[in-house]
């Protein structure tokens, strides 16, 4: 008999159905995935399965736990069940671990509450969890607050807590969405490894982290079930044309055409820029270290990096949102100096810069059309009111809008539209240059897919030049020119999308290839992953950052830091490029 | 929100017709008629005071004074508090400080020992109430708008705007304090109770409305003295209190739904 046991499972909330007639089935012992698009009901079937809907939902058809309805269990049985039985690994450990609770205290009312060991047995069992998921230290950092470990270590916390009572199924919704591509990677291959027999259900929006994971797999759409079977042979074979597009239109980190080298006159360039920042303990942060790079006409320069490599602070100091503390940048020839009010108009008019999140990037009290009109009204006042409409209608089309969402508010527009209107903002006044700040980060799919393509096409249009900051490789394979990697800060290799891709020189950047997941069984998981999180940018651990994890390092690159050097076209810091096969 | 306003608006109406229709003054005393309880008979619609003075003409005076002194302080409190502390928040560093450590100045300054100052200085006058009850809120006003300016600062909207050039005072009204307005007029419906029990406070020391004119607090005060021989001097300016004050709470909390653009599908 299967552990668990879906049928004719329908949500919905007033007229809205967000789960239409699913059903499906998970054995014990194995790994299923459950994907889907945002909005197509992931969440809503694993709330369900916890009996965690709010009130105001509808909910109809059997869901059997172990051979029993869940609908049967009182309230008090079901909080046996979730505490025991069923583990639950959400999205964003910040927001389910409690910010005032040591997390080994945490810990210590789960096993108290349940009744799984008593007195300095718990504390045991709590310590021995931390380490089975690889906490560092555990007797130590038991002690830690949750903001006081990183992101990659408090969803080991979570992961911890999903475990601790042995349970028969654990429930991961996009454990690793909010984590970096490394960090990705260990977590994923943490859960592979400590859950033995526990049965898993793993909801995501990325192919590539059910493809080399799961045995079966559920493709949702829009609160339906279109897909479902063996991992390798849906991927061989969809059967629908959903699961088609969805494989088809998953960029891959290992495959693509590569876009030609463009352009060589050069239009924005930082000249050994670094951004400091004071803290609350008067300590100074050295977010960005050194970095001189440059950017041509018509170009799309990629910046990858992990969280707190300097990444956005970089783009922003250049854009003089916050002050440089060094270094010197020039655009069109001339030095940009100060903050950016204090720029001329010309400059300013000329630098523009799309956010990640839409949703915050736009006034939640302006509408659509006062928020692409606002550029115009600051630079071109004079403009009749009639023509500023006019262009503001004109570039949503560039956008893929109409001027149907002129009148609306951003909380009426999909994730995807809000980042077009974003879009549509930054380029109304056509700027030389603009700065994507992990722009598609937020996206899933087809809308970022229709972000890429406007991206491309302003740039067709206009010889736009784009930095583009990501931290999504494959992303970044399909629609750069050249790409920056950065570490901690300072930059570890530049070179030519094609190169870096095919022959990366820095250890790093090929760890960061290896850590991408590909949606493909065939040829998923080919390396063991990186080790490690990036240090603290407070204490770096000197020479070259890389070392403490880097496979190849030795004494020299503890001892000195290396300088960026050219090695066939690239620039790359590393005392054994070249040398090592990597 | 249609009730509390239609209730609102029918009160105030009220307030300012029926003292007219009714044959009796605020200030008309009558010996031969103390502490009456309320009849029909001779239009004693509340009853009378220990002077003898019509119930209802002066409740319905107590109305319309606690109604312009709620009202006024609360225009002051929220003109003077949104702009300094959005302008405070906003502009932040050094300017920030020194506005701030002002308001720290004032909020260390005895709230009473203020407002006697101001009367031996300008002499008592009607206007004081509002200067003065205005004086304290925009305090409050201020350290909330300031605060919520400095997070509405970071958020990435108020980034674009720098970049594409719009001007700080632009940023400010534009942006900024369209976002304010939910947290605002919730204040703003917590300052409107809290200036009239502030003003009904003050006329009890003596420094507010001056006899024989009144307020729903002055009319609560002196209803209190008389509670066990005329309970109607307490239960009907005080039941009127509640109710405007219940009515401002719904209403705030509407208001603030249907200027948030959030709420608009």
């Amino acid at each position: 008999m299967s552990l668990l046991q879906v049928k004719n499972l329908k949500i919905s909330y007033g007229d809205l159905a967000v789960v239409d007639d699913i059903g499906f089935t998970i054995n014990r012992g194995e790994c299923v995935g459950l994907v889907g698009e945002s909005g197509s009901g992931k969440t809503q079937t694993a709330l369900a399965l916890l009996g965690l809907l709010p009130a105001d939902a509808n909910l109809s058809g059997n869901i059997r736990f172990a051979g029993t309805e869940i609908s049967a269990f009182s309230q008090r049985q079901l909080d046996a069940i979730r505490a025991t039985r069923i583990g639950m690994v959400f999205q964003d450990p910040m927001q389910a671990l409690n910010p005032y609770l040591r997390v080994g205290k945490q810990l210590r009312q789960i096993v108290l509450s349940h009744k799984l060991a008593t007195g300095t047995t718990a504390d045991e069992k709590v310590i021995a969890m931390l380490r089975r998921v690889g906490l560092p230290d555990p007797e130590r950092q038991s002690a830690a607050f949750p903001h006081q470990l990183s992101g990659g270590m408090r969803q080991r916390v979570m992961i911890a807590s999903a475990l601790i009572a042995e349970p028969e199924l654990l429930i991961a919704d996009e454990p690793t969405t909010a984590l970096d591509v490394t960090v990705q990677a260990q977590i994923l291959d943490l859960l592979e490894d400590l859950r033995d027999d526990t049965a898993l259900l793993l909801i995501t929006h990325d192919l590539g982290i059910v493809a080399g994971r799961c045995e079966r797999l559920l493709v949702l759409e829009a609160g339906k079930v279109v897909e479902s079977g063996a991992t390798a042979a849906v991927f061989a074979a969809p059967q629908t044309p959903h699961t088609e597009q969805l494989l088809s239109r998953a960029p891959r980190v290992d495959r693509g055409e590569f876009l030609p080298p463009v352009d060589t006159r050069t239009i924005l360039a930082v000249d050994s820029a670094s951004v400091r920042y004071v803290d609350a303990g008067q300590r100074q942060l050295h977010a960005v270290q050194d970095v001189s790079l440059s950017l041509n006409v018509s170009e799309t320069l990629a910046i990858v990096g992990e969280s707190g490599s300097g990444k956005s602070s970089l783009v922003r100091s250049l854009l003089g949102l916050i002050p440089l503390h060094a270094g010197k940048v020039v655009f069109a020839g001339k030095p940009l100096q100060g903050e950016v009010e204090a720029r001329a108009a010309t400059v300013r008019r000329d630098l523009q810069l799309v956010f990640q999140d839409p949703v915050s990037a736009l006034n939640p009290q302006m509408r659509v059309q006062a928020i692409v009109a606002e550029p115009l009204l600051v630079h071109e006042p004079n403009e009749t009111a009639q023509a500023r409409l006019g262009r503001v209608v004109a570039m949503l089309k560039r956008v893929g809008l109409d001027d149907s969402h002129l009148h609306r508010y951003p909380h009426q527009l999909s994730g995807g539209q809000a980042q077009r209107v974003a879009i549509a903002r930054a380029l109304i006044l056509e700027p030389k240059v603009l700065i994507c700040d992990e722009a598609v980060a937020a996206l899933d799919g087809a809308a970022r897919q229709q972000v890429l393509d406007v991206l491309r096409a302003a740039q067709q249009a206009s010889g736009l030049a784009i930095i583009f900051i990501s931290h999504d490789l494959a992303v970044v394979r399909s629609i750069s020119h050249r790409v920056a990697v950065m570490y901690l800060g300072r930059l570890v290799e530049v070179a030519a999308t094609a190169q870096l891709f095919d022959a990366p020189s820095h250890p790093y950047t090929r760890a960061l290839l290896n850590a991408s997941p590909i949606p493909d069984p065939l040829v998923a998981m080919n390396a063991a992953p990186l080790k490690g999180e990036a240090p603290s940018i407070l204490s770096p651990p000197g020479g070259c950052d890389f070392h403490p994890r880097c496979d190849f390092a030795d004494t020299s690159c503890s001892d000195r830091r290396p300088e960026l050097r050219d090695l066939d076209g690239a620039r790359v810091a590393c005392h054994h490029a070249g040398t090592i096969t990597i | 929100m249609k009730w509390s306003a239609g209730i609102l608006l029918s009160i105030l109406v009220l307030a300012i017709v029926a003292p007219w229709l009714s044959p009796y003054a605020y200030q008309d005393t009558n010996f031969n008629a103390i502490l009456q309880s309320p009849a029909i008979d001779g239009w004693r619609l509340f009853g009378s005071d220990e002077f003898g003075r019509d119930q209802f003409v002066r409740t319905m005076l107590g109305v319309r004074i606690t109604l312009l002194v709620a009202i006024v302080a609360s225009l002051v409190s929220l003109i003077i508090g949104v702009s300094y502390g959005a302008i405070a928040g906003y502009v932040g560093g050094r300017v920030d400080a020194v506005m701030m450590r002002f308001v720290d100045t004032l909020y260390a300054l005895p709230f009473i020992f203020f407002v006697i100052l101001l009367m031996v200085a300008f002499e008592r006058n009607f206007l004081l109430i509002f200067i003065a009850i205005g004086a304290i809120n925009w305090l409050d006003m201020a350290r909330i708008v300031r605060g919520q300016t400095l997070s509405l600062r970071e958020r990435e909207f108020v980034d674009a705007a720098r970049l594409t050039g719009v001007s700080t005072a632009k940023i400010i009204t534009r942006h900024i304090a369209p976002n304010l307005l939910g947290i605002v007029v919730v204040y703003v419906t917590l300052t409107i109770p809290q200036a009239i029990l502030v003003e009904s406070f003050l006329s009890f020391l003596g420094l507010g409305v001056q006899e024989p004119k009144t307020s729903l607090g002055s009319l609560v005060n002196a209803g209190v003295k008389h509670m066990e021989a005329a309970p109607w001097m307490l239960l009907i300016p005080a039941a009127l209190l509640a109710l405007m004050l219940m009515c401002f709470n719904f209403l705030g909390d509407a208001l603030r739904d249907h200027f948030d653009a959030r709420h608009t599908t």
